[in-house]
């Protein structure tokens, strides 16, 4: 079938800042099906670091250690046969990715996330360079996002222009919690981290991913505040601020900034490795209050790829729906909405042309939700 | 810290005479550790699994050792769960000097010196901090509110009352139930109205009583809000008992409102 698809249309999809060919070399399964409904599966948050030992900044070493293994005890939240020794999980493979994330994982296009962290990390954990290596190698299969650090100054500028030039990437992923010369953070909102979004802008991205992870320092204030993404997000209208992890753990304050915002995006990324195995009740209900108060339109899938692999996750989210009349408050879930949160938005984030058979019609699908409130809530 | 709020214990924990046994000291001691609790997950130290071991020598020294589900959990929730430590063990008759101790944690010597010269985080964090941490503890209380507030609603609601209904009732009005009862403390704890004759529904930023306009509104922010902080805790129990695969019930539920440290760090 995808040969059919790709011998239809030899551009399946292109890439905003380069033409790329279609892949080759695929068998009809890779293409995921299921209950006839055919799936485009955008993996919005992937890795490929290196945290292996011989990467690890001397004097360091304990904070580059005890990264990889934090990293490491949440693959213990998926299902146990998915779980890898700790010496694979520092430095899998080009072909453990391939495999995990293409050949078994179903996934059509995956975008690679940075993380530097080159205070704990000589090479860096996850660099630009490292994931555009790869992606090379491998035309049309990788988005490679960027980075910048406010911190870095006129120099960032400069390396973020030669790396959209370079890499044409559309997105970029900052790590507001990342060390940098003895500053453990900085936000959104700071006027330097302005400087950069207004030159991000002019560069053509589009595409913000946000972590809301470990914040440091300022040890004293909330470390897992979005109020900075809330403010960026009213005053960059014209660019998309996807929080990746929801703001875990503070999804409440996330969703509720989230509603306000038209250009605020759900990053799934955690949500379904984390809870939707270990936790399913759990997972149950922060889906169906993400889909009521940011909405399926709005919500991206990523696997996290190499803390979890995607095909377990893909494939139990097709197959998911709330387990009991419990949820019944909750905006109901189509298949639309899967396909949606699986790759059709990100696909637009993204200007990933999709194959008409797999898009969703326009009706499809349950509203946005804050329709869904007075109904829900009616006094 | 002088802030701190606790539970008190259903039984308050017995004042042991100084005769009394090491046995009877530790009991107190892992007694007043029980009312010292994760300020996100809005849970007992003890029963999340964050307290290791606690000891306690014929002498009378205390000491107790903490660990949390990752070794860059945000510090500051840390320094707040050490520091409350300190004064509950502290203040256990029988106990002549106390010792808390985090384990396996990044900040771990500068919140063990910091409390046990009892500091304060900004003294213990030099030029790294700013602030105390009241506020933030504030915030966390106001949001075990909001959350105890769908705890204590969300049973009434199955039963049929409509949100307007909810809006005119009175704590004093509810049938008692634990949730009932931590839902006033933690009003308490905050200075708000918490007799029998206040509102069901206030604002936990100001005590108000919720405007009828506002009350769907609010009801599903306190849905929102214990769907949160019981997602936190399911992960945080799940990566504590990854990293300490011996130490943790299989199934660590506490009682009503669940909630894990706020401490993960998401990758």
């Amino acid at each position: 079938m995808r040969d059919a698809i790709l011998a239809a249309s030899p551009q399946v999809y292109t890439y905003p800042h380069r033409r790329v060919r279609p892949r080759t070399g695929l068998e009809e399964g890779d293409l995921y099906t299921k209950d006839g409904e055919k799936y485009f599966i955008v993996d919005s948050h992937m890795h490929y670091w290196n945290a292996a030992p011989s990467n690890w900044v001397p004097g360091a070493e304990q904070y580059a250690k005890g990264w990889i293994e934090c990293f490491h005890a949440y693959q213990s939240l998926g299902p146990a046969e998915t779980h890898w020794p700790i010496e694979k999980f520092m430095a899998y493979t080009e072909d453990d990715l391939m495999k995990d994330v293409f050949e078994d994982g179903h996934v059509d296009v995956a975008i690679f996330q940075p993380t530097y962290l080159k205070e704990w990390y000589a090479e860096g954990f996850n660099t630009t360079e490292r994931n555009a290596a790869l992606g090379d190698k491998h035309p049309g299969m990788f988005i490679a996002n960027t980075r910048f650090d406010p911190r870095d100054g006129d120099n960032g500028l400069d390396e973020l222009r030669r790396n959209v030039e370079r890499y044409g990437s559309k997105g970029v992923k900052l790590y507001t919690a990342e060390w940098n010369n003895g500053s453990r953070g900085y936000k959104l909102s700071d006027p330097a981290t302005y400087r950069f979004l207004e030159k991000a802008q002019q560069l053509g991205i589009k595409n913000i991913h946000v972590h809301k992870g470990p914040t440091i320092w300022p040890l004293d204030k909330d470390a897992f505040d979005v109020s900075d993404v809330d403010h960026a997000a009213t005053d960059f209208p014209g660019l998309n601020f996807i929080v990746e992890h929801v703001g875990l753990p503070r999804i409440e304050d996330f969703c509720f900034m989230a509603t306000q915002e038209p250009n605020v995006y759900a990053g799934l990324s955690v949500v379904i490795g984390g809870l939707m195995h270990a936790r399913p009740k759990f997972f149950a209900k922060v889906m169906g209050e993400l889909l009521f108060w940011v909405g399926e339109d709005k919500m991206t899938f990523g696997s996290d790829y190499g803390i979890w692999e995607p095909k377990w996750q893909i494939e139990g989210f097709i197959d998911w729906d709330y387990p009991s009349d419990e949820f019944s408050d909750f905006p109901r879930v189509t298949t639309a909405t899967k396909k949606k949160i699986l790759g059709l938005n990100a696909a637009k984030l993204y200007d990933i042309e999709v194959p008409a058979e797999f898009l969703v019609p326009a009706q499809a699908g349950a509203p946005a939700a804050k329709d869904d409130a007075a109904l829900v809530t009616g006094t | 810290m002088s802030s701190r709020t606790t539970d008190a214990p259903v039984t308050p924990a017995p004042a042991t005479p100084a005769s009394a046994g090491v046995a009877g000291v530790t009991g107190a001691v892992e007694a007043a550790l029980g009312t010292v609790r994760d300020p996100e997950l809005d849970e007992p130290i003890t029963t999340l699994g964050f307290v290791a071991s606690c000891t306690v020598s014929a002498g009378g020294r205390a000491q107790v050792r903490l660990r949390l589900p990752t070794y860059f959990c945000a510090p500051n929730f840390a320094f707040l769960m050490v520091a409350d430590a300190y004064d509950a063990v502290s203040a256990v008759p029988g106990v002549a000097a106390a010792e808390v101790i985090l384990d396996d944690h990044f900040a771990a010597d500068a919140i063990n010196a910091g409390v046990a010269a009892r500091a304060g985080f900004v003294a213990s964090f030099d030029g790294e901090a700013a602030a105390e941490l009241d506020e933030l503890r504030a915030m966390f209380l106001r949001k075990a509110v909001l959350a105890g507030t769908d705890l204590v609603c969300r049973p009434l609601a199955v039963l049929g009352r409509r949100p307007a209904e909810l809006a005119a009732m009175t704590l004093g009005d509810i049938p008692p139930s634990p949730e009932l009862a931590r839902l006033k403390r933690r009003r308490a704890d905050l200075g708000l109205p918490s007799g029998d004759g206040t509102p069901l529904l206030i604002d936990p930023a100001t005590g108000a009583p919720v405007a009828p306009d506002a009350i769907g509104l609010h009801l599903r922010r306190a849905s929102l809000t214990r769907t949160g902080i019981e997602a936190n805790t399911s992960i945080c129990s799940g990566m504590l008992r990854s990293r300490y695969p011996h130490a943790v019930p299989a199934q660590p539920t506490p009682p009503a409102l669940l909630t894990p440290p706020a401490t993960v760090i998401p990758p």
